[in-house]
């Protein structure tokens, strides 16, 4: 707790400035828990936990991006792609294991490929993966011939389907550990420290002898591999591989990560944040299919909320001082 | 209500947070002259025409304006007044035509709409009226050289009534056929009766184009004198010679074998053939005036920017940086001048600051050790005598002395073998100055080679076992310990 806080009031407001995003979470919940009954049962929760499991995995790419200050639009399409790869490498006879790894390896080359645009030739960031985007999922209606792929019911539908100890659904513990690997890395790695530093002063770090080339490749490369993942995770549920999958997910990424606390413009990010972020949206999405609001109005209601969650969040942040 | 004179600024002062910008500064311009402005880099010229324009407050003093007292209360009012201040960054829209820029906020009388054929008539009159009528009103800004762009920034500034126009180190871009143009409109312009405050650091052009020169020093008057009554070199004893204080330490190094020596390097169009050397335990510093190159040939050498040609010869060995990752690998460091935008990271923990180059001493298996890296940072911050209150605090929570050796801090981490000081105490109170200085002469002893790249003269001539003074991307002379006077060096600097 804020040690400098002289009295009550300056401990409540440091209190809110430090943990607004999880405060933002509980508002959520008690929201949730008041206003429907079937929301806090446990099918409802394991079936959020294993409908969102995707989401945060491709949000953790993202967040790396975001945290050196760029963006990655075409995260969506990767888990197009990603789905409809697993698929095809799956029904071609390759081992399940094999096929996961082969696809997230397309993944990460792609990802490559779009850092190398991004750090040595200097693009926009938002130029490339908005390009890539297309492209990928382009190459998703290509593969699949425009038509969902169906795998066989002993192969990748396992991971979805199926449970830790009968009970935990095996989507949401690969999450657990994606967002342990990331948090682990963001706080307590070289490689962690100097993708942040990137996003808060590229000049210096590049001025201090880092090759930030390296780093801005390396971000995108592994936010490719991400989504892939998400792609795999995301035909685990269904068994079925499409181009249709992870339409606008890279908007609820970038938001995740935002209302997580992100910078945009880089420097600042926080896995398990982020996950609150995923957690938010994923609340606020559930609760209105209990009270069956129409797909429609729930867009306008989702977007208000981040708007809202995020005005929260930049009126509760420490004031930056004038330097 | 006539007056001799356009402008009379009498006992200006201006503080800016305790520091004293300007003291007692007197300037008066007539009309129908052309004033110089000269002193050296930090005396006040910029500010004094801030004040002018309107953009900085002054806090004591009298402003008239063609005889009548005026406050000048906003960069409004002095437009309105007829000053008019021209910037080395020119504000012209590059994508619009000359003529649009011209009458930028005026482009139509009648109801938003242009009629283009009266708009790039009245360009065409003015520019002709001038002595350009070869520039085409239609023509995109972006198409013309800077010198010509200089000119419609001019014309615009004249078509709208203009009385004394200032003009701050408007050739320090220009080739020496652009010059003379420019000084024919000038000329032209005063001419006509109206008043030019030519602000350079260049002494001839002084010379070749203004009337009457004001020194000032320190953000104090030296001194009004007429063109033809003073001599160059005694402009020049004006614009230095101040009593040396004792904020220099004493320095003992020994000095060892050669470390970097630098051949005909060329670098764009700031270094041109610039070739020095430096050994162990030397402290060489690098003058000039700004824009010089000095900081130029400094990034050229440590692969911040390309290398046209030449060699870089480092502990005897040619090398040749793609980028700093390598100059940094090899042992080199290079504190920037511009802190904030290359050599901190603001809105970052002090303590990531301090072992940014350094990570790999406070990691395994690149998992950083908090526990090595916290000590690390501490001892070296002690070493700095940096003043923090938390090592997790943001570095933008430090005073500008402190971020300085916040700066500083991540070359020490590193183990550097030649350290590039550029403008090392800029912003730094003087606290702080005297501290990074003992740490400068700390490192010389300890056997580094320093680069110190300094604008003012006291610290150079102080801290300096040699120096070499630029000018235009060139070295334009080098002086041993004896030689090193205010005198000498800026006489170098003005290319006398």
């Amino acid at each position: 707790m804020n040690s400098d806080a002289k009295n009550s009031n300056g401990l409540v407001t440091g209190f809110i400035k430090k943990y607004n995003t999880y405060i933002m979470l509980a508002v959520c919940l008690i929201v949730c828990m008041s206003i429907s009954p079937d929301f806090l049962t446990p099918i409802n929760l394991l079936n959020i936990s294993r409908q969102y499991a995707g989401l945060t995995v491709v949000s953790m790419g993202m967040l790396m991006v975001i945290a050196t200050g760029g963006i990655d639009l075409s995260v969506g399409s990767y888990v197009a792609c990603g789905s409809v790869v697993a698929a095809l490498l799956i029904n071609a006879g390759l081992g399940l294991i094999p096929a996961i790894l082969v696809d997230v390896a397309l993944g990460l080359v792609c990802g490559m490929l779009t850092g190398v645009l991004v750090a040595k030739f200097k693009m926009p960031a938002f130029i490339v993966t908005m390009a890539m985007m297309t492209i990928v999922r382009g190459a998703a209606f290509i593969l699949s011939d425009g038509s969902p792929i169906k795998t066989p019911s002993n192969t990748i539908s396992q991971i979805g389907q199926n449970n830790v100890f009968q009970i935990i659904p095996i989507l949401f513990v690969l999450a657990l550990i994606v967002v342990a690997i990331f948090s682990f890395i963001l706080n307590h790695t070289s490689f962690g420290r100097i993708v942040l530093a990137t996003g808060s002063n590229q000049s210096c770090v590049r001025m201090s002898g880092i090759r930030v080339d390296f780093f801005l490749i390396a971000v995108y490369a592994i936010s490719g591999m991400c989504a892939t993942l998400g792609g795999v995770m995301a035909a685990s549920r269904t068994g079925i591989g499409t181009p249709l999958y992870g339409e606008g997910l890279e908007l609820d990424a970038i938001a995740a990560c935002v209302i997580g606390g992100a910078s945009l413009s880089g420097g600042v990010g926080s896995a398990v944040k982020t996950v609150v972020g995923v957690l938010v949206l994923a609340l606020i999405s559930n609760i209105m299919n209990l009270l069956s609001v129409p797909s429609y109005p729930q867009d306008v209601i989702k977007g208000l909320i981040i708007i809202a969650s995020v005005l929260l969040q930049i009126f509760t942040s420490p004031k930056k001082e004038a330097a | 209500m006539d007056s001799e004179y356009l402008v009379e600024m009498d006992n200006i002062s201006k503080h800016f947070s305790g520091v004293k910008a300007l003291n007692n500064m007197n300037f008066h311009l007539k009309k129908g002259e052309i004033h110089a402005l000269i002193g050296e880099n930090g005396a006040g010229k910029s500010t004094l025409m801030n004040i002018l324009s309107g953009a900085f407050q002054y806090d004591s003093g009298c402003i008239k304006i063609e005889g009548q007292v005026r406050k000048i209360t906003s960069p409004k009012v002095s437009r309105e007044l007829g000053i008019s201040v021209i910037h080395q960054e020119l504000m012209l829209a590059p994508h619009l035509s000359v003529a649009e820029n011209i009458f930028i906020d005026r482009l139509s009388s009648n109801g938003g709409i242009i009629d283009w054929k009266k708009l790039t008539k009245d360009a065409n009159e003015i520019l002709t009226k001038l002595g350009f009528g070869d520039i085409n009103p239609s023509a995109k800004i972006m198409d013309l050289s800077v010198a010509y762009q200089q000119v419609v920034e001019i014309c615009k500034s004249l078509s709208r009534n203009v009385k004394i126009l200032v003009l701050d180190e408007p050739t320090a871009v220009l080739t020496f056929n652009e010059i003379q143009k420019l000084f024919v409109l000038l000329k032209n312009i005063r001419d006509q009766g109206m008043g030019v405050v030519y602000i350079s650091h260049r002494l001839e052009e002084v010379f070749d184009l203004c009337d009457s020169i004001t020194v000032m020093k320190d953000g104090c008057y030296v001194g009004n004198y007429m063109a033809n009554d003073i001599t160059k070199d005694k402009l020049i004893e004006k614009m230095v010679g101040r009593e040396l204080t004792t904020l220099f330490p004493k320095r003992n190094a020994a000095i060892g074998e050669t470390v970097l020596e630098v051949k005909n390097l060329n670098a764009g169009r700031m270094v041109k053939d610039v070739s020095f050397s430096i050994k162990k335990g030397e402290v060489v510093g690098f003058s000039g005036l700004v824009g010089a190159g000095r900081t130029e040939t400094m990034r050229a050498i440590f692969g911040a920017d390309k290398r046209d040609s030449g060699t870089v010869v480092y502990f005897g060995k040619e090398v040749t940086f793609k980028s700093p990752y390598g100059a940094v690998k090899e042992g080199i460091g290079l504190l920037p001048e511009d802190r904030k935008q290359q050599g901190i990271l603001l809105e970052m923990p002090i303590v990531h600051n301090v072992t940014l180059t350094a990570l790999k001493k406070v990691s395994k298996a690149s998992v950083i050790h908090r526990k090595a890296d916290e000590t690390l940072a501490k001892r070296i911050l002690k070493e700095l005598s940096a003043k923090y209150h938390e090592l997790s605090d943001n570095a933008s929570s430090l005073s500008g002395g402190n971020q300085q050796k916040v700066a500083l801090s991540k070359w020490l981490a590193a183990n550097c073998k030649l350290m590039i000081f550029d403008e090392p105490t800029r912003g730094v109170d003087v606290g702080a100055k005297s501290e990074i200085y003992k740490i400068i002469n700390d490192l010389a002893e300890s056997g580094i080679a320093i680069i110190m790249i300094s604008s003012e003269m006291e610290e150079i001539i102080n801290m300096s076992d040699r120096i070499y003074v630029m000018r235009q991307g060139r070295i334009t002379g080098e002086l041993p310990k004896e030689e090193l006077k205010d005198v000498n060096i800026m006489k170098l600097c003005v290319g006398e």
